[in-house]
């Protein structure tokens, strides 16, 4: 076997490792109940959750829980298939929080609770408003 | 309405994508035609120059539009307002998608011309690659339909607002203009945002050249011949990508609350893959152009330089990575064009290549492991893989859509933490990089043999052993990784230093390769101890549990600061001072509770003088202007009670970025840097919430408390006039002059006690933000020359904050400058050498 063989047999194998690698550290987006699933199955890696918050009948969130000196905060989810999910951040809430329109929270279920080690908001943008300020 | 520019506008893109088809039939035929070759040749030079001239008429018009702030055109409503300062206007062109293909295509037209006048035996068959690619990049900005089948090509920055936005208005009034624009993104007005995306496409533009020369060697057959021009621009191109990329990051460090310079976001490996492939490439065309091996590997890897360009414009232009990265553009519908214009590169490059493959030229003789082409093609390999970890996880988007195209689900979202995960990868990538490249470096001058190297190789592995043992003892690293790093960082920088030692007096110009390993080396220790040794210091001391449930275990990175109440951080007492707003016309901030608003949002009314860092900036009453999105925490640090460091974190309400944008102030030592942010600022239009009134009965002098501060009534007066009421002449109004003692200052509340015809009571309290209190003349008793006041408090203003330290990322920065300072003097030498050869 030639030195060059070598040399190519470690490259191949090295990408396979990192295509593995990839696939074993890759999250994925899912549901509550899977989510729950998934870490009774004593799963410990992070998952996405896609979710918006729990409002009233007046449009406005309920379920809100701020921690001591404002530094951390509680709040109600619900995922897409309906559930609702009490979930902890370990961070000050974000100012767009309330008025986001989605809510991704990477995370995992720690007992009954779960808690997010990020949260990705989508709020309405407005530059990409389709309407003018006429008055300006 | 100014209908002409916007068509001269759209005639000078039209022109640009036919002259560069143009351009690119005429080099066609002139590299074709035997006889008339001449001719054709000429016809090509004029069609690249008309293109130069079309593409330079589009930015002039563009920027004319933008400029004159004719907010009838979309680009200029969308991305300018009047109020945007005229450095920043030229931002404007790159905030837009439009904007920022226009500068890919005016670099590579300069960048045309250049080599129009340098090459002239490669002109036509590089030129043929040059103006198809320009025709690609013109498409996309065409804005034309094609009628019958109803496509529509490009997106024109000269589109008219009402063509673009389907609002009622223009149905009523046609001829509607907004007085104003959208503005430019407040994050964008910074000095870096102005000169980084043209580095940055500059960059791009120059990855064209060597994959033109390549293409055209494989295409003329001259399969060899086209490494030594392209080489210099290889270099060019690696410096220019490079700085590019850092700048990217000292901006986000700046500008951002991410805690870092890089944060793995697809966007920014969309083109640091791109990079260490260019770098890659650049070590394989030094060794073929000095040993005459790795021909093959230089072709597979500038080919795979210019697709992966394609593919990150494609990543971040499609709108494909959707919820994936902070700053990726909007999608504009082109993602069908960009694959085509992906996808014609790809498949032409590879298919060319594949045709020409067994023509290529290959040596059949074993590489020996004493070898500089043994150690430059291990290096070049492993950036390729460093490149490659980087690559498959940034794809994961796209291998959704393929699945879902394919009709499948795919539920693969990128792995949770970005950072960690990346980082645990190239942390070893560049462990084996940084030994391979110093080990490298001693067979750079000869062939050596076994007992050679080991003379040559002890005495650099036991210097740098020393110097790592010192740097342990003083900088306190434990982590084995990290020690690793720390070590190959070390050993990079003490070999290179011994190669510039040795041809520093031969040569200076020879020591670009050397300076740009140090640079290298001394990045990676800088890295590690910035990111692997940034701690948070802002720890949350004062003993509170966050829930019982879940105990310690959770770190309170956040610090919440009362306004004027010193708390203890890392080795400072930190101090919050309050909120203050940034000065437009005068470099300072003015105290937010010293200023009232006017109804212009621009603008502020002094209530007092406006006295920053000892300076009166302002007198009292004097209108002046502010950033209105804008608001600035002032944080003292202290230390052996000296004040060490003001520190302004800012806060900026900022809609298009998802509406609240921490940006950090930093304390730049020597030795470190001290990185502070807001995370939560006090809601601005929360109603505040008083406590019950307490009263109290004085006489003029006597001191009482407020909130647990000494005040004391100074004087009580009557007074003629009010501010915003009218006083008849049986009314009658005093005011009180009550001085409050704080922790920093003394404050003077005024309130007034007005009487109205003889009957109506009314009572104006006035409020001390810093203290959170707020009081109230209540009555008056002349009998006994007696004041009743009517005392409230509230929370005082607050802000949470986090703050890290960053140790030793001079280093980081220094080393960046050497690896620059390095590619600068290599390209200068390879382009000597080219320049002799000619």
């Amino acid at each position: 076997m030639k030195k060059s063989h070598i040399f190519v047999v470690i490259i191949i194998a090295v990408a396979i490792g990192i295509i593995l690698s990839t696939a074993g550290d890759a999250s994925t987006y899912v549901s509550f109940d899977e989510a729950y699933q998934l870490a009774s199955n004593g799963s410990s890696k992070d998952i996405h959750v896609v979710g918006s918050l729990k409002k009233n009948e007046a449009g406005e969130v309920v379920g809100l829980t701020p921690g001591a000196d404002k530094v951390s905060f509680e709040f109600l989810l619900l995922d897409e298939k309906g559930r609702e999910q009490n979930v902890f951040y370990n961070e000050p809430m974000p100012p767009d929080f309330l008025r986001s329109e989605k809510v991704v929270v990477i995370g995992k279920y720690k007992g009954d609770r779960f808690i997010a080690s990020k949260i990705l908001l989508k709020c309405p943008s407005k530059y990409q408003d389709e309407t003018i300020k006429t008055d300006a | 309405m100014h209908y002409f520019i916007g068509n001269l506008g759209h005639l000078f893109v039209i022109g640009s994508f036919v002259t560069a088809l143009l351009a690119a039939f005429s080099y066609w035929k002139a590299d074709q035609a035997g006889s008339l070759a001449h001719d054709w040749r000429w016809n090509a030079r004029v069609s690249f120059m008309a293109h130069l001239l079309s593409v330079i008429g589009v930015v002039i018009t563009l920027y004319t539009i933008i400029s004159n702030h004719y907010f009838e055109y979309h680009y200029a409503y969308a991305h300018s307002s009047l109020r945007l300062p005229s450095q920043y206007m030229i931002s404007c062109f790159w905030e837009g998608q439009e904007g920022s293909f226009l500068l890919w295509m005016f670099w590579q037209a300069l960048i045309g011309v250049v080599l129009i006048r340098t090459q002239q035996k490669w002109e036509a068959p590089v030129m043929v690659v040059f103006a198809l690619v320009q025709a690609f990049l013109a498409s996309m900005i065409l804005g034309v339909v094609i009628p019958g089948i109803d496509l529509k090509l490009g997106s024109s920055p000269f589109i008219l607002l009402r063509d673009a936005l389907d609002d009622p208005i223009f149905k009523v009034q046609p001829d509607f203009i907004p007085k104003d624009g959208n503005g430019l993104n407040p994050l964008l007005q910074n000095y870096w945002m102005v000169i980084h995306p043209p580095t940055l496409f500059l960059g791009f533009a120059l990855t064209l050249v060597p994959f033109a020369f390549c293409i055209a060697g494989l295409w003329k057959k001259q399969y060899s011949e086209w490494v030594k021009p392209a080489l210099p621009w290889s270099i060019l191109g690696g410096a220019v990508l490079g700085l590019g990329i850092l700048m990217g990051g000292y901006w986000a460090y700046e500008t951002l609350n991410f805690g870092g310079y890089w944060n793995w976001d697809p966007v920014e490996n969309a083109v640091y893959v791109p990079w260490l492939i260019m770098i890659a490439s650049m070590h394989t065309m030094i060794t073929y152009k000095n040993s005459k091996t790795a021909l093959k590997a230089s072709i597979i890897l500038v080919i795979a330089v210019f697709i992966l360009i394609l593919y990150s414009t494609f990543l971040t232009r499609s709108g494909i990575l959707g919820d994936a990265s902070v700053h990726s553009f909007t999608d504009l519908g082109l993602s069908g064009q960009l694959l085509v214009y992906f996808f014609f590169f790809t498949v032409a490059a590879i298919v060319l290549a594949a045709v020409r493959w067994k023509n290529i030229p290959s040596t059949e003789q074993e590489v020996t492991t004493y070898s500089r082409e043994f150690w430059i093609f291990a290096g070049a390999t492993t950036l390729c893989l460093m490149g490659f970890q980087v690559l498959v996880p940034t794809s994961i988007p796209v291998f959704n859509k393929v699945v879902e195209f394919f009709g499948g689900t795919s539920n693969v979202a990128p792995p949770a933490n970005q950072v960690e995960f990346y980082s645990k990868f190239q942390l070893w990538f560049a462990v084996a990089v940084a030994i391979i490249s110093g080990t490298g470096q001693f067979f750079w001058w000869r062939k050596m043999d076994r007992t050679q190297v080991k003379k040559e190789i002890l005495p650099i592995a036991i210097l740098s052993l020393l110097i790592f043992a010192l740097f342990i003892a003083f900088a306190n690293v434990t982590n084995p990784t990290y020690m690793l790093l720390t070590l190959a960082g070390i050993y990079i920088v003490i070999s290179n230093a011994k190669v510039i030692s040795l041809v520093w007096k031969k040569n200076p110009g020879l020591s670009g390769g050397a300076l740009a390993h140090i640079g290298m080396g001394l990045m990676l220790i800088g890295v590690m101890f910035s990111a692997g040794y940034s701690k948070v210091v802002s720890l949350n001391n004062n003993g509170l549990l966050i829930s019982k449930e879940l105990g310690t275990e959770f770190n309170r990175d956040n610090l919440l600061l009362f306004v004027n109440e010193p708390r203890q951080m890392a080795d400072y007492e930190i101090s919050y001072l309050g909120e203050r707003l940034e000065l437009r016309n005068k470099s300072g901030y003015a105290r937010k509770y010293d200023v009232a608003p006017t109804n212009d949002p621009f603008k502020v009314v002094a209530k007092k003088d406006i006295v920053f860092q000892g300076k009166t900036l302002y007198q009292a009453r004097d209108t002046f202007e502010i950033y209105p999105e804008n608001t600035y925490y002032e944080i003292e640090l202290s230390k052996d009670n000296r004040v060490a460091a003001t520190l302004f974190p800012r806060v900026q309400i900022n809609p298009g970025m998802g509406g609240f944008i921490a940006s950090p102030d930093i304390k730049k030592d020597l030795t470190r840097d001290l990185y502070t942010h807001v995370s939560l600022p006090m809601n601005p239009e929360a109603e505040a919430e008083w406590s019950e009134t307490e009263e109290v009965k004085v006489k003029v002098g006597q001191q009482f408390f407020v909130n647990d501060y000494v005040a004391v009534l100074e004087e009580v007066k009557r007074i003629d006039h009010i501010p915003g009421l009218r006083l008849e002449a049986e009314d009658a109004a005093v005011q009180a002059r009550i001085r409050v003692t704080g922790e920093r200052d003394s404050y003077y509340a005024e309130p007034i006690f007005v009487i109205k015809g003889r009957a109506q009571v009314g009572r104006l309290p006035e409020e001390i933000q810093d203290l959170g209190i707020k009081i109230t003349l209540l009555n008056i008793h002349p009998d006994t020359q007696e004041f009743t006041f009517g005392l409230n408090g509230r929370q005082k203003d607050w802000v949470v904050i986090k703050a890290m330290e960053k140790p030793m990322i001079n280093v980081l920065w220094l080393g960046t400058g050497l690896l620059m300072l390095g590619f600068m003097v290599a390209m200068v030498r390879r382009f000597r050498e080219y320049q002799k050869l000619a």
